[in-house]
């Protein structure tokens, strides 16, 4: 169909030129470009935005399912429903897919809007971006905020810079930030990671507050005995039936992920593990200090530290450009979530304001080393 | 002497279409052309009129600038047309070729000095063949390099075996190497899991270099930064060893003869296999091209698309026959397996098949977007440079940055890997080029 409309109309000097962006986005979204190589190398490789994009969204996948589960699983627990899998699920599905179809109507709009003004092709960026934002927030959080957050994170952290692949922070990342400091009610304290709405059982029901492990053990509950925190035991925490962000919960699904972009090559193993081992360090120096009595590794598993370290730390335009640069700013990210965790009284998520500013430092840290690198090359020079 | 350079990165593309050594054809020349615009930084000056007779190794043009760079005839005969283009650009000097072939005797004496050697090629039209770095221009007569550097082998794509082109040439290689070691110290570097069997393996009075890796390894420029990196206002000159050759061969015999084993080579060539040719050969003489194909001489990554109405160029020893990829896939990109798509990411499933050779054609694969995915651009490539630091300096026109990030060591066909790899489809060497481009300008 789309081939139909193609000619004339929306060609240069056609009618409907002004929506040629769009136009080619749902065209070549169907069939890849009929375009042959002007210049420079005659073949090229079958790998194009398009395909290293939609990798990223397959490795969220596990990640977004199973927190389709555990947000019915989190319902049906504290309120006493007594769901089977498949109602929990369902119930998740649910709630989680106006969250899904909000993040894209807004952001996609504006996408092909700002695509259409520039006379560019509509860039992919996008499809990750909507599928991360809905799984980074609690899932009662209202939807006009979602549309707030997202069109206010692609105009003034994507648009404004250029498109994808000039932005300076993690757009997802800039959403969530945005609206955990618009709309700290709906975004952080012990009530918000239970859905409760659309249960009409629970109308009238008032919420029950559950604190995500996170929080726990920042108040110092953890029972050095069992090595539970609160209720939740460490397997627990480990499989992902706890409370918080729908897709932050589970370890095995952001594995999952995890080896996906590794296998692929999308995402850098290098910031992984070294934001991994940034944690660890500061996780066992704060037990050292005192500042908590959880052991270091809880903090990986607790929270978003490794949903973050997995597929908000790696997006390749944001994070260092370097390989040595790689491994400096994925330690220092790993490093000062958990400072922010261990030594602020305020608030006990680390991850995002730790990515943003890391974020904002990768440049620097690639002029360090790039610089680092000339001037060798320099020395070199000169003893030859 | 013997050094050992063993390069990781790259990547050896697979495409189908490589040429069998065996000689297919020789083509007794007929109609050749001699085109200008084989040579970088030339502003042809005409030497001949139509109908004017040559023989071959008469010049035919000069260097407008400086006219003791000649460029001549490979042919005795008539000269039957002039090509222009646009603004009355010389595109091609035609010759039709005489039934009895007549060369110009340029002697057979040794050269003892180094202008001697220079005045040899200039002579001979042979000048044009040596590159000077950085830059990849025609080199200067007027200069001397520190070195001259010559890659024996070639790892581009489907690429002429130069061990069975040059089989037979040991002695005129030796001859040019001899002459070309009055000028600067000769170094040569040799394919390592070849180096016994190559013909270069027993020259003297030049260093030499045992490479080994996947493409760009037999790149010329990539060898110097290993072993002689170019310094701000330092000259390195290079050489085919087709060409170098071609000049021990003048020294040899008195004669220029350019005829050599074209490697005809593609998923849509009609017979693969070497064709002995002159440069200028008319396509059509070397191969059948039928259909809407692309016939690109030299390989897929630097070749120049010539058209099948074209000629064989000055440097090139092999064509290579793309179909143009005008169709379009349906949902090729969210395919989970694409089995005549290749591709060195490891988000298709290529890694499956690695020895499987692909019948490319010339589809891009996507649309241009903004350098996202960056790292594939070192994993090609093997110097110690950061290619997208010096890419985004040449796109930004900022000299200090270039000179910083390296662009005295790049010509594009070292980073022409890049083209292939980028999930942007940016065409990195147009940049490189557009960089070198503006670095001549303002460094003159």
């Amino acid at each position: 169909m789309a081939e139909e409309m193609k000619p004339g109309l929306f060609e240069k000097g056609g009618k409907l030129y002004w929506l040629h962006s769009s136009i080619d986005a749902f065209d070549t979204f169907l069939r890849v470009p009929g375009t042959v190589t002007a210049k420079g190398a005659h073949v090229r490789d079958g790998i194009d935005l398009k395909r290293v994009m939609i990798m990223v969204v397959i490795a969220l996948v596990p990640a977004a399912l199973f927190g389709m589960y555990n947000v019915g699983l989190q319902t049906s627990t504290v309120y006493g429903l007594d769901w089977g899998f498949w109602h929990m699920f369902w119930y998740g599905l649910l709630r989680m897919l106006p969250l899904f179809v909000v993040s894209y109507a807004v952001g996609l709009a504006i996408e092909f809007a700002s695509a259409q003004i520039r006379g560019e092709e509509v860039n992919e960026g996008y499809l990750v971006t909507g599928f991360l934002i809905p799984l980074i927030v609690p899932v009662d959080v209202p939807l006009w905020m979602v549309a707030l957050a997202v069109a206010f994170s692609v105009l003034f952290v994507k648009e404004v810079f250029g498109g994808t692949g000039m932005n300076i922070w993690n757009p997802a990342l800039v959403a969530r930030a945005f609206l955990f400091f618009s709309y700290p009610s709906s975004m952080s304290g012990s009530a918000v990671w239970v859905s409760k709405t659309w249960v009409p059982a629970l109308k009238g029901v008032d919420a029950i507050s559950s604190a995500t492990p996170l929080a726990i053990a920042h108040d110092g509950a953890f029972d050095a005995a069992t090595g539970a925190v609160g209720q939740y035991s460490f397997m627990d925490m480990f499989y992902g039936f706890i409370p918080g962000s729908t897709g932050e919960t589970s370890v095995i699904a952001i594995l999952i992920g995890a080896f996906i972009l590794v296998w692929t090559g999308v995402a850098s193993w290098k910031i992984m593990v070294s934001s991994l081992a940034g944690g660890l360090l500061v996780g066992w120096l704060g037990q050292l200090a005192g500042a908590t009595v959880v052991p270091c590794y809880y903090q990986l598993v607790m929270g978003g530290f490794l949903f973050g370290s997995v597929f908000m730390a790696t997006d390749p335009v944001t994070a260092a450009q370097t390989e040595t640069g790689k491994w400096i700013y994925g330690f220092l990210v790993g490093a000062l979530a958990v400072v922010v965790r261990l030594w602020n009284p305020g608030y006990m998520e680390g991850m995002m304001l730790a990515i943003l500013l890391m974020n904002t430092m990768a440049p620097l840290i690639d002029h360090c080393v790039v610089s680092a690198h000339t001037s060798r090359r320099a020395k070199k020079a000169i003893t030859a | 002497m013997s050094n050992n350079l063993d390069l990781k990165k790259g990547l050896n593309i697979p495409v189908k279409g490589v040429a069998a050594p065996e000689v297919i054809k020789t083509v007794v020349p007929d109609i050749v052309a001699v085109k200008p615009t084989d040579f970088k930084g030339l502003v042809p000056r005409l030497l001949v009129k139509e109908g004017d007779a040559v023989k071959a190794g008469s010049p035919v043009m000069a260097d407008k600038q400086r006219p003791e760079i000649l460029f001549t005839s490979p042919v005795s005969g008539t000269v039957c047309g002039i090509v222009r283009g646009q603004k009355r650009k010389l595109l091609a000097v035609l010759v039709k070729a005489s039934e009895k072939q007549e060369y110009i005797d340029f002697g057979t004496k040794a050269p003892a000095t180094a202008a001697d050697t220079k005045q040899l090629l200039l002579n001979t039209g042979l000048w044009g063949a040596l590159i000077q770095r950085p830059y990849g221009t025609m080199a200067q007569p007027d200069t001397t390099p520190k070195a001259i550097f010559v890659s024996s082998f070639n790892t581009a794509p489907l690429a002429a075996d130069v061990d069975f082109t040059l089989r037979e040439s040991l002695d005129d290689i030796q001859a040019g190497v001899n002459a070309l070691a009055k000028i600067a110290p000769v170094h040569i570097s040799i394919c390592k899991e070849k180096a016994a069997s190559t013909p270069f393996h027993r020259v003297e009075t030049a260093t030499l270099h045992e490479v080994s890796g996947p493409h760009p390894a037999g790149n010329v420029g990539v060898q110097i930064s290993h072993i002689a990196p170019i310094q701000k206002g330092e000259l390195v000159w290079t050489i085919s060893p087709l060409h170098l050759a071609a000049l021990g061969h003048v020294i040899k015999t008195g004669k220029l003869d350019l005829t050599r084993k074209v490697a005809v080579t593609g998923p849509a060539a009609a017979k693969t296999g070497y064709v002995v040719a002159l440069p200028g050969t008319p396509v059509k003489d070397l191969t059948q091209v039928e259909g809407d194909l692309r016939v690109v001489g030299g390989d897929v990554l630097t070749g120049e698309n010539i058209g099948a109405e074209g000629y064989l160029g000055f440097f090139n020893d092999q064509i290579t026959i793309l179909k143009e990829g005008r169709e379009r896939e349906w949902f090729g990109w969210a395919k989970p397996i694409r089995p005549k798509v290749h591709s060195s990411s490891w988000c298709y499933f290529s890694w499956l098949t690695p020895k499987k050779e692909y019948a490319m054609d010339t589809n891009l694969h996507g649309g241009p977007r903004a350098f996202v995915e960056t790292k594939c651009f070192e994993d090609v490539t093997p110097m110690d440079i950061f290619p997208i630091y010096l890419i985004k300096a040449c796109l930004a026109g900022d000299i200090e940055k270039m000179e910083k990030f390296g662009i005295y060591e790049v010509l594009p066909e070292d980073l022409a890997l890049c083209d292939y790899v980028d999930p942007s489809k940016n065409d990195i060497q147009a940049i490189i080029q557009k960089g070198i481009d503006l670095m001549i300008k303002e460094m003159a």
